[in-house]
């Protein structure tokens, strides 16, 4: 499982700020076949959750209903810098992590 | 997909039946992504956005990480991948000069896994092949295709060309009745395009992963209810040589994304 974080190079303390994540996987739905007809159990993310210097900033809960290798995108207002780390898990029970260093210069 | 894009076919065959040959080979190719949405572009352009950077990223894990039985990775012969191969990509398929064997992107990199890293052959549509050549094919970006037919390539250009031109399957369409006669037009919601690989591998919206080159043409056999040649086999070898050829001009932008 890959992912993938954009923050902006650097910000001013005050600034919001645009947060994306991708992450690869498939978002089994549970409604498909396999060629010999049976259910492909469900499989989708289904928490999310992305901690600022270990405060909650933002949580998903996702369904079916989301494209597989999910794209997500969310603004914040930018404090001091230190660590965003996003952790999630699937139906599996696979747990991923990833995490992003934010700079942040006094305005 | 497959009664509706097929009662499609029948359209454009009887279509093609009507319009006259005009010759879409004189004209300069245009890349598939100039007949995409404007959403569809901004995907592909934007390095973040894009779905099949994922892949890129996955590759270049794999490229560092040691492999086979001397833990060797394919950093440690080739050294950084965007001086070694860059414009590695644009001359594939080819012919192994030691081996005499013709390979694609795909070929070659199991060659080197297999003799020189003893780490085994990876299968068609894995996970780790797509992200080896998409990183690989990523390093050559923005570079013309350039592929050399040698004259011990002579036979599977020609052989290629045939297919490409060869009426096959239940509906009795060539590529080119598509993708030459009819590029641009419509087949239901999709925009037919010239049928280029300088793309590959892809992100493909309808697929919701990678796919490779061979994966997408066995879709157009499967299209033109053909029977469709196994993955790496001299058929689509041959034809993905007469593409690369045709595609001359046109820039990689791998990692392509299509609907």
């Amino acid at each position: 499982m890959v992912a993938r974080v954009q923050l902006p190079a650097s910000c001013r303390a005050g600034e919001i700020i645009t947060v994306r994540l991708v992450i690869q996987h498939p978002m089994e739905t549970g409604f498909r076949y396999d060629v010999r007809g049976n259910r492909v159990e469900k499989n989708v993310i289904s928490q999310l959750t992305c901690r600022y210097n270990e405060v909650e900033i933002f949580r998903a809960e996702m369904g079916s209903g989301i494209a597989a290798n999910p794209f997500l995108q969310f603004h914040t207002i930018a404090r001091q810098s230190g660590d965003l780390v996003f952790e999630w898990v699937d139906d599996r029970g696979v747990r991923g992590e990833e995490r992003a260093r934010l700079l942040v210069t006094e305005a | 997909m497959s009664v509706r894009i097929a009662a499609a076919l029948v359209q454009v065959m009887a279509f093609c039946a009507l319009s006259t040959f005009a010759n879409a080979a004189d004209k300069a190719p245009r890349s598939g992504i100039e007949y995409a949405s404007a959403e569809l572009r901004a995907m592909q352009a934007d390095d973040f956005a894009n779905p099949g950077m994922l892949w890129v990223a996955r590759g270049e894990k794999l490229w560092n990480a040691p492999a086979g039985r001397d833990r060797r990775s394919c950093a440690g012969c080739h050294g950084a991948a965007e001086k070694s191969l860059r414009g590695a990509a644009t001359r594939y398929p080819q012919t192994d000069r030691a081996s005499g064997r013709f390979l694609n992107l795909e070929g070659r990199i199991n060659q080197c896994r297999s003799e020189r890293q003893d780490a085994g052959v990876l299968s068609y549509e894995s996970e780790e092949l797509l992200a080896l050549t998409a990183y690989v094919a990523h390093q050559s970006r923005g570079l013309p295709v350039a592929v050399v037919i040698e004259d011990s390539d002579r036979e599977r250009l020609t052989r290629g060309r045939e297919i490409y031109y060869r009426r096959q399957g239940q509906m009795n369409l060539a590529c080119t009745h598509c993708h030459e006669q009819n590029a641009g037009k419509r087949l239901l919601a999709e925009t037919i395009s010239e049928g280029h690989g300088n793309a590959y591998p892809i992100y493909r919206l309808e697929w919701q992963t990678a796919g490779s080159l061979h994966r997408r043409l066995r879709a157009c056999y499967f299209g033109i209810r053909a029977e469709r040649p196994p993955f790496g086999s001299d058929d689509l070898l041959n034809l993905e040589l007469f593409l690369a050829d045709r595609a001359k001009g046109l820039t990689v932008e791998t990692p392509g994304v299509r609907r």
